[in-house]
């Protein structure tokens, strides 16, 4: 078994999702995705040409309502989860170089 | 013991004033100081709000004026609902210490038909698995047997029903994780059909296959919480504008001359015999009630499995980039840069099957594999919602196991892959957005609980519930007890 996944393309995936995988990590998650992702080959086997997809399981179009303010939660509230804030800010690390 | 009666045998007894519901709320929080530090199905009790809300209620039954036919009842709900004020964790070190702000519109309707709430129940992380041995926090055990599962991913609200540690929960199910608990623990769990029930503030995983529904001690129960949850809310665009009738007034017509169709493709190869054999004596139960039995096929069930291992993994992927270390949750400090906070925090925040989930789908959505992987399961997905379009035009419910093995031990399934394998008799209803509902229907030799499936038509919860009473009011499975003090 082996060879659906690289190692190179676990460690690109993961910074794709911003998960910091150790090199013990990355061995692992490889083993399993390569596993799984043998499970899911089953699919080629099925004929789905001209079978069109499905996002949803209930046909929904554009659902509108009247464009009118109304309360919202008071920003005290929302940053009290904050785990780093300044004043009315969330605080984050900087971003931008100088 | 009050703990043990049905929502609505207690409701009874607060009608005739035989009981009250302080005197009930009461009763579960002394249960569960007892009886929850062996099941575990908590991760957090309220009992001073629980207390206040049972005593507003005693008031209401009092001067005869209840807000609903469920006022005043003790009911758990599973973590990822927020509770205004009251911690939710989704099983997750992230959320370890999130308070939410507000409500979700299903606490809210809970609260304004009366009912109390006793705690939050545990899960699998973020809702991924079918164990509750994913909960970043420790395992819950089923009640009928310590050493055993109760099913996932609302395996702490199972717990908390089939325990009498509630008298009714609400789970949700993305892949089977009400309907697949409620057979582990014995209890009933019912999954609506997708829009039935609004998800806004349901912490969400996979949201086209996210739905909320209630677990209860029989199907008057849950047809009863079902109707104060289900309904269209502004707050969530995907919720339906369909009436939801009185779920408890259906239940009374007999079944004689309902279509129940057996689906040749859930009874897998490599089931357990003793399931088997349970699901087919269901099967003529309900025959003898007057169901009309007729096999049927639903070709594309073996697909379903791996077309759901990338829909929901994909959707996951991309609603948990919200766990950023910005806005709440847990961060890592000391990072270089704000890459580097994001990658260190969720590294540390997140427990390993949640990042193989997020991992799966960031890499079936990524560039190169999205048609051969993502592309590919929505259209398999199209053609498992044809398999029950052309069921339902020659039946009314289909009728399966729930599961194809009993609960199994422990750290018995420690590949992931034969941990998702659990799934493959729940997931097709999640895919085609129907509703689903598993009941007790025996017990393996050892004693260990067995579900039995009904599937129905969307938002025809009437007739699936009528089916799954008219089996439970047929056979005397109910009156059976966990071995618990």
């Amino acid at each position: 078994m082996g060879g659906r996944i690289e190692t190179r393309e676990v460690e690109q995936v993961a910074r794709l999702a911003r998960l910091e995988l150790s090199a013990e990590e990355t061995q692992r998650m490889r083993e399993q995705l390569d596993r799984i992702l043998g499970y899911i080959d089953k699919l080629r086997r099925l004929d789905t040409e001209g079978v069109p997809p499905t996002s949803h399981a209930v046909p929904m179009v554009n659902v509108m309502r009247e464009d009118e303010p109304r309360p919202c939660l008071p920003s005290q509230e929302m940053l009290a989860n904050a785990p780093d804030r300044s004043g009315d800010f969330f605080r984050v690390p900087r971003i931008i170089e100088d | 013991m009050i703990t043990q009666l049905t929502v609505h045998a207690l409701v009874e007894q607060f009608r005739r004033g035989a009981a009250t519901p302080s005197a009930a709320a009461r009763a579960y929080l002394d249960r569960i100081a007892a009886v929850d530090p062996s099941v575990r199905a908590y991760i957090t009790v309220t009992p001073e709000r629980a207390l206040a809300a049972a005593a507003a209620a005693d008031a209401r039954w009092r001067a005869g004026r209840p807000l609903s036919p469920i006022d005043g009842v003790p009911i758990a709900v599973k973590d990822l609902l927020c509770t205004k004020g009251v911690r939710t964790t989704c099983g997750s070190r992230i959320l370890e210490h999130f308070v939410p702000p507000y409500d979700a519109t299903v606490i809210e309707r809970l609260e304004a038909a009366g009912t109390v709430l006793l705690g939050k129940t545990n899960m699998d992380e973020f809702a991924m698995g079918s164990s509750t041995e994913h909960s970043a926090f420790f395992a819950t055990r089923n009640p009928w047997d310590l050493a055993r599962v109760p099913g996932g991913s609302s395996g702490g609200s199972g717990a908390a029903v089939a325990a009498d540690l509630a008298a009714a929960a609400l789970g949700s199910d993305t892949g089977g994780s009400i309907r697949q608990p409620a057979a582990f623990t014995g209890t009933v769990g019912l999954k609506p059909t997708y829009g039935r029930v609004s998800r806004y503030g349901l912490v969400a995983f996979a949201s086209s296959l996210d739905q909320i529904g209630p677990f209860a001690k029989d199907v008057i129960d849950a047809a009863l919480v079902l109707r104060v949850i289900a309904g269209r809310d502004p707050l969530d665009s995907t919720s339906a504008d369909v009436p939801a009738p009185d779920f408890v007034a259906e239940l009374g017509r007999p079944i004689a001359g309902l279509r129940l169709g057996v689906p040749r493709e859930y009874f897998v190869e490599g089931m357990d015999p003793e399931v088997e054999a349970s699901v087919r004596e269901a099967i003529e139960v309900l025959k003898r009630v007057g169901g009309r039995a007729e096999p049927i096929s639903l070709p594309t069930t073996d697909y379903a499995l791996a077309a759901y291992y990338l829909i929901a993994p994909a959707e996951a992927s991309s609603n948990l980039a919200r766990y950023d270390g910005v806005k709440y949750g847990s961060r890592v400090a000391g990072a270089r840069d704000v890459i580097d906070m994001y990658s260190k925090t969720r590294a540390r925040g997140f427990g390993p099957e949640v990042k193989r989930r997020i991992m799966l789908g960031t890499y079936a959505l990524s560039a190169g594999y999205y048609a051969a992987y993502y592309g590919k399961a929505q259209k398999v997905r199209t053609l498992v919602r044809r398999d029950f379009d052309a069921a339902f035009a020659r039946v009314d419910v289909i009728v399966a196991p729930t599961t194809p093995n009993l609960p199994f031990k422990h750290g018995e399934k420690e590949d992931p892959l034969a941990m998702y394998l659990n799934d493959v008799l729940t997931i097709p209803v999640n895919l085609a957005g129907l509703p689903g509902i598993s009941v007790r229907c025996g017990f393996s030799l050892a004693g260990l609980p067995i579900g039995l499936q009904f599937i129905g038509r969307p938002f025809d919860e009437a007739t699936l519930l009528r089916a799954a009473h008219a089996y439970e009011q047929a056979t005397s499975w109910q009156t059976r007890r966990p071995p618990l003090p």
